[in-house]
C-alpha cells in the first residue's frame, strides 16, 4: 500500500500488479544455453543482452558469473510450455560472441595465474563443462515427460544415456585432476578425498533429478489437497443445492413453499460459504467461543424467515458472548420480528445488531402498514409481553417508533457487562434481574 | 485525463448503462427490468467476460456500468484496474450475491462507487443508476455494516495512522448507522435534520475513506484479492 493519492475518486494506484510481470521461468524457446538468461530477462523486463553481458562480466569477479549461471539453471524452473520464441540470428551471433569472450577471458585469467580463474578454466572448468552437459540432457527428459504427458522420466534410446555417460566422466574426471593437481596428501586422507569428491561428483550429476523429485512430491501433495477439498464441496452441495433444487421442483405449483425453500437453501450456503454473521470470517469473536448475540439474532432472523415466508436482512456490527440479558434481547428481537411479519404487511424486515462498549443495541424496522402505540388493542401481548416486559426485566430499554402508515422500528437496547452505567432515558432496573 | 467526446453528465437524454455479469439469464433479467418502466434508464450493452467488457466499455463509453464482482479471470475488480485509470468519467456500481467481506471491500477499494445485492428490487436498481451517475455513493445496509464494523475501534487495535482516512466523524458514522438500519437517504435526512444532499455528502466520504484508508482489515482484504 502506497500513501494515499492525493485525488478523492482514485483509488490506489493499481496499474502494474504483479500479475502482469513474468514469473521468473527458464526459458524454452530462443535459449542458448540453459535459457536462465532469458528467463531472467523476461522476469525483469530488460534485454537479454545485458543480462547475458552482467554474467560475462561478473566472470571476471573470480567467475562469479559461472556460479550464479550454474544456481540459476538449478533452481529456476523451465516454463512450462514452448512459447514459440525465436531466436534471432544476430541475438545468436551476439551469444555466441559473448560465450566466445567467457571463455577468452577464462584462459587469460588462466594465463595470468590468477589462481581462482584458472580453476575455473583448468579441471573445474571441465567439471562445469560434464556438468552442463547432464543438467541439459535432464532438461531434454523433462520435456519430453512433460510431450508424453505422464510416461515416466527414465531416459529412453542410447543418445541420452551417451550423452549423460560423456558428461558423467566430463565432472569426475575435472575433480579428479584438480585434487591431484592441488593436493598432495597421504593415503589414508587420498582416500577418503576420493569418497568425498565422488560423492561430490554424484551430487552434481544428479542436481536436477533430486530437484525434480522434489518438486514431483510437492506437486502431488498439492493435488491430492485439491481433490480432497473438491470431493468435500460436492458432499456438500449434494447434500443441500441438489436436494433443495429436487424439492422445488416437486413442488413448482406452491410458490410460497417454493420462495421458502429458496430462502432457507441461500441462507444455508451463504453461511456456508461466509460464516454465520457473513462477513467471511470463521467468527467475529474469537474462534471456539460460546455462540454470540450476532449469531443467536442471525438465528432468529432465519427461523422468522423461514415460518413467515418473508425476507429477514441482518446487519451485525460487533459481537458479545451470549449471558441472560443478552439472550432476552434476542427473543424480544424475535418477537419483533414475528409481529412486523405478522402485521407489517410487507415482504421484508431490516434488522441492525450493533455492539458498542457497554451497550448492545438491535434495531427491528419494517416500511409496513404501521399503528398508534398509544392504541393498541388490549389482546395483542406481543408487544407488551414479550418485548417490553422482558427487557425491562433485565435492566434494558425498549424505543417504539411507529405511525399508521410509516412503518415500525422497535429499538432494544442492553447494557452488557463491564459498563453498566450508559442505560439511556428509560434505566428500568430490577436489581435480582436475572 | 483521457477526453471523451459523449455528454457524461448531461441533464438531458437517458443515463447509458453497460452491464457486465456472467450470467446471461441474470443480464436478460435486468434489461428487462430497467427497459421497462424506467425511461431515463437505457441499456446500451452488456458482456459476459472480463476482456469483452474492458473492450465494448472502451468503445461504448457508458454513463454507468453495473459490474458483477464473481467471475472468471478476475472479476469486477479486475474490469475496474483495467479501465479506471482511462476512463475516469464512467461511474462503476457493483452488484452481487457474495456477502464476503473480501469482494465487497475489494471492488470498492478498486474504485467502484457503489455496492448493491442482486436481490435489489427494480426500482431500487434504477434509484441507485440515477445516484451513481449523480456523483453520490450507494451503500447497501450490508455494506454499511462492514464499514462501520471496520471503523470501529476495538479494545488493543493499533491506533490510527491518518486520522483524516482513517477514522470516521461522528456524523457519518450516525448516517452509516441509519443506512445499516434500513432507511433511505430521506428518510436519513429526515431524522437526523439534516438536507439529503449533506446525506449524500456524508457518504461520498465515507466512501473515499472506505478506498484510501490503510485501516488493517481494509488492505488485508484488498490484498487478499491482490488489489494492493
Amino acid at each position: 500500500m502506497t500513501a494515499g493519492p492525493t485525488t478523492a475518486a482514485a483509488p490506489p494506484a493499481t496499474a502494474r500488479t504483479p500479475a502482469e510481470r513474468r514469473p521468473l521461468q527458464r526459458r524454452r524457446s530462443g535459449r542458448f544455453i540453459a535459457g536462465a538468461a532469458g528467463g531472467v530477462a523476461d522476469h525483469l523486463g530488460v534485454n537479454v543482452l545485458w543480462v547475458r553481458a552482467v554474467l560475462v562480466a561478473l566472470l571476471l569477479l573470480n567467475g562469479t558469473g559461472l556460479v550464479a549461471y550454474a544456481l540459476l539453471w538449478i533452481f529456476i524452473r523451465q516454463e512450462p510450455t514452448e512459447s514459440g520464441r525465436v531466436m534471432e540470428r544476430n541475438e545468436r551471433q551476439q551469444a555466441l560472441g559473448l560465450m566466445a569472450l567467457a571463455v577468452a577471458v577464462g584462459l587469460a585469467g588462466a594465463a595470468l595465474d590468477n589462481s581462482v580463474v584458472s580453476w575455473i578454466a583448468g579441471p573445474l572448468g571441465v567439471t562445469a563443462v560434464g556438468a552442463a552437459v547432464v543438467w541439459q540432457e535432464a532438461d531434454q527428459s523433462q520435456r519430453r515427460r512433460w510431450a508424453a504427458g505422464a510416461r515416466s522420466g527414465v531416459l529412453a534410446g542410447g543418445r541420452p544415456w551417451l550423452r549423460v555417460l560423456s558428461g558423467a566422466v566430463f565432472v569426475a574426471a575435472g575433480i579428479a585432476v584438480f585434487l591431484i593437481g592441488n593436493l598432495e596428501l597421504g593415503q589414508v586422507q587420498f582416500a577418503v578425498l576420493a569418497v568425498v569428491a565422488t560423492l561430490v561428483g554424484v551430487a552434481v550429476i544428479t542436481v536436477p533429478w533430486w530437484l525434480r523429485l522434489v518438486r514431483d512430491l510437492g506437486e502431488e501433495r498439492r493435488q491430492r489437497i485439491i481433490e480432497a477439498e473438491r470431493a468435500e464441496i460436492a458432499a456438500h452441495l449434494h447434500d443441500s443445492v441438489l436436494q433443495t433444487l429436487a424439492l422445488i421442483q416437486r413442488q413448482s405449483d406452491q410458490p410460497r413453499e417454493v420462495q421458502r425453500l429458496a430462502r432457507g437453501q441461500e441462507r444455508e450456503l451463504r453461511s456456508w460459504l461466509y460464516g454465520p454473521a457473513g462477513y467471511g470470517r470463521a467468527s467475529m469473536s474469537e474462534p471456539g467461543k460460546a455462540a454470540g448475540l450476532a449469531e443467536a439474532v442471525t438465528t432468529a432472523a432465519a427461523e422468522v424467515e423461514d415460518t413467515y415466508a418473508i425476507d429477514v436482512r441482518p446487519v451485525v456490527v460487533g459481537d458479545h458472548p451470549l449471558d441472560d440479558d443478552l439472550r432476552a434481547v434476542v427473543l424480544a428481537a424475535r418477537e419483533a420480528m414475528v409481529n412486523a411479519a405478522k402485521h407489517a404487511g410487507v415482504a421484508e424486515i431490516s434488522v441492525y445488531v450493533e455492539v458498542e462498549e457497554g451497550e448492545a443495541h438491535v434495531f427491528v424496522r419494517d416500511r409496513g402498514v404501521g399503528f398508534d402505540p398509544g392504541a393498541v388493542s388490549a389482546d395483542r401481548h406481543g408487544l407488551a409481553d414479550s418485548v417490553h416486559a422482558r427487557m425491562e426485566r433485565h435492566g434494558g430499554t425498549v424505543r417504539l417508533r411507529s405511525a399508521p402508515g410509516e412503518g415500525t422500528e422497535v429499538h432494544l437496547s442492553m447494557p452488557i457487562d463491564g459498563a453498566g452505567g450508559t442505560t439511556a432515558e428509560r434505566p428500568v432496573q430490577e436489581e435480582a434481574g436475572t | 485525463m483521457t477526453e471523451t467526446t459523449e455528454p457524461t453528465g448531461a441533464p438531458t437524454g437517458p443515463i447509458r448503462v453497460f452491464l457486465v455479469d456472467d450470467h446471461g439469464l441474470f443480464r436478460s433479467g435486468v434489461r428487462a427490468e430497467l427497459d421497462r418502466g424506467v425511461p431515463d434508464v437505457q441499456v446500451v450493452g452488456e458482456a459476459g467476460s472480463v476482456d469483452e467488457a474492458v473492450a465494448a466499455i472502451r468503445h461504448i463509453k457508458p454513463d454507468v456500468v453495473l459490474l458483477d464482482v464473481h467471475m472468471p479471470d478476475g472479476g469486477g475488480a479486475e474490469v475496474l484496474r483495467r479501465l479506471r485509470p482511462e476512463l475516469p468519467d464512467v461511474v462503476f456500481l457493483a452488484l452481487s450475491v457474495s456477502d464476503a467481506a473480501e469482494d465487497v471491500i475489494a471492488v470498492i477499494r478498486a474504485g467502484a462507487r457503489g455496492y448493491i445485492t442482486k436481490t435489489i428490487s427494480g426500482r431500487d436498481l434504477a434509484d441507485a443508476v440515477r445516484r451513481v451517475h449523480g456523483g453520490d455513493a450507494v451503500f447497501s445496509p450490508r455494506l454499511a455494516g462492514f464499514v462501520l464494523d471496520v471503523f470501529s475501534d476495538r479494545p488493543g487495535a493499533a491506533p490510527p495512522g491518518d486520522p483524516d482516512l482513517d477514522m470516521l466523524t461522528r456524523r457519518e458514522r450516525d448516517v452509516l448507522r441509519l443506512l445499516a438500519r434500513g432507511y433511505a437517504y430521506k428518510e436519513i435526512a429526515g431524522e437526523l435534520f439534516i438536507s439529503v444532499k449533506t446525506v449524500e455528502t456524508h457518504v461520498s466520504s465515507v466512501l473515499r475513506k472506505t478506498q484510501l484508508s490503510n485501516r488493517y482489515e481494509l488492505s488485508r482484504w484488498a490484498s487478499d484479492r491482490r488489489l494492493v
